[in-house]
């Protein structure tokens, strides 16, 4: 058995058109050796979702500049749920202001990195949560 | 591993689950074991569906194409898997994955399933992976499956083993018409689409490929790959298009070329997993270190490759 590739869904949920962002961070997840999924933008959480289940993938991503991540994530992850589909990592960035993160997180994102953050970081953080999740050990 | 349990996976792609079917692609690219098992389980499900092969050069409309197609076949009442390649990059094994992107409009169909897959380092326009999938997704059902290939250059033709039909597309002002003739890609052609049919230079692009075809002279009986203009952006000239798929897959059943294309293909399959099995046999078969005894003598020019290969076969065979 070759090695389990990491597969990535980076998308861009809502109305904004900026998506520089989202493609650094794909060409960065690349030269990490992940697959990364990439699917343009206005994306509704459905497609996100849908996307996210066909392609098998072990995170998701999501780039939110329009202020509107306190309702894009919540939906996303009440679908992920749905589908049965929460052992999905799912992390995000943008413009997203410090006092929303708490309670992001307390829904389930897992991580957020803002403008300025490091690639490293954010491949050594989605490494981590998927060794962690392949080897059965308990999200922290 | 606590990821989506792998047990009846077969039985629950057989029952439609799309996230059994899904994970099981997956495993299959990963070369898991329990791919195989589960694989040998769909084989007798398979050969239903009908296989289209999409290939061209990058920037041709492949996408656009395939989605265009997807939306015709649903419109005719036909589920759709499509699976979707694009180039692992050589030097990190990464890839970006960005097909879906010409795809948003297949959303939300229960109908339509897509999957993007890396090659992986297979170099012949698809990945190894690719021939099983399309497996996974007859044996679940799907009446019509599409196979993108990376965007191709001229040697890129695994994808005619793999599919029933291949459509080329070409576009204008690509080449002249001794590109045309060059072995390869176009040989390859079932259908050839002329997309970007707004754009200057059409008609020389579509005649070029008609001398081409022209030049293999008549023969009553065989298949005349169709020249079809499209304009994938609007939809145009897609329900022509998909019409010719029909016709070539009638032609290839009425002829009884069908079941010995399909000869073929297993033909080809048995051969490389022949290869890949003996060669993995070959390699636990040698000690620790003695491939790379060999290869440091080889490149020290101590022995030659074919001694060595004949020395390292031998060994293995007496063990």
């Amino acid at each position: 058995m070759t090695e389990e590739k990491i597969r990535i869904l980076i998308a861009k949920p809502g109305l904004d058109g900026h998506d520089r962002g989202a493609k650094v961070i794909a060409r960065a997840l690349r030269d990490a050796g992940m697959e990364v999924i990439y699917t343009g933008l206005r994306q509704t959480p459905e497609m996100v979702v849908e996307a996210a289940l066909q392609e098998d993938v072990d995170a998701i991503g999501l780039s939110i500049l329009s202020g509107a991540h306190m309702t894009l994530f919540p939906r996303t992850i009440e679908l992920l749920r749905e589908r049965g589909l929460d052992d999905i990592l799912v992390f995000g960035g943008g413009i997203i202001p410090d006092q929303d993160v708490p309670e992001l997180k307390r829904l389930g994102v897992r991580g957020i990195f803002g403008p300025g953050t490091s690639t490293d970081i954010i491949v050594d953080f989605i490494r981590e949560e998927v060794r962690r999740y392949r080897a059965g050990e308990p999200r922290q | 591993m606590s990821r989506f349990p792998t047990e009846q996976l077969a039985e629950r792609v057989l029952d439609g689950d799309p996230r059994a079917l899904a994970r099981l692609i997956s495993l299959v690219e990963d070369e898991a074991p329990s791919a195989r098992e589960a694989l040998a389980t769909l084989y007798p499900h398979t050969g239903q569906a009908h296989l289209v092969g999409v290939t061209g050069a990058p920037g041709t409309g492949k996408s656009t194409l395939v989605n265009e197609i997807a939306k015709e076949y649903r419109r005719r009442g036909l589920t759709v898997g499509i699976i979707a390649v694009d180039p692992t990059s050589p030097f990190s094994g990464g890839a970006i994955l960005g097909d879906r992107i010409r795809m948003r409009e297949l959303a939300g169909d229960p109908g339509i399933f897509i999957r993007s897959m890396a090659t992986r380092g297979s170099l012949g326009g698809l990945a190894r992976a690719t021939s099983d999938a399309v497996k996974v997704l007859d044996a679940a059902g799907f009446h019509r499956v599409l196979i993108e290939t990376v965007g191709a250059g001229q040697a890129e033709v695994d994808i005619a083993k793999t599919a029933h039909t291949t459509i080329v597309v070409e576009a204008p002002g690509l080449g002249d018409d001794i590109q045309a003739i060059k072995a390869g890609i176009l040989e390859i052609a079932d259908v050839f689409a002329v997309n970007k049919a707004d754009r200057e230079g059409v008609d020389s692009t579509a005649t070029a490929l008609e001398m081409m075809l022209d030049l293999n002279g008549p023969e009553s009986g065989k298949w005349r790959p169709p020249i079809v203009k499209t304009i994938a952006l609007r939809g145009d000239g897609v329900p022509d298009l998909v019409e010719q798929l029909e016709a070539h897959y009638d032609h290839l059943q009425g002829s009884g070329l069908l079941v010995r294309k399909e000869e073929g293909r297993v033909h080809d399959e048995l051969m490389t997993l022949i290869e890949h099995e003996l060669t993995a046999s070959l390699l636990d078969a040698l000690a620790p270190g003695e491939l790379d005894e060999w290869v440091r003598r080889v490149a020290l020019r101590e022995a030659d490759p074919y001694t060595a290969v004949r020395e390292l076969v031998s060994k293995a065979n007496r063990e």
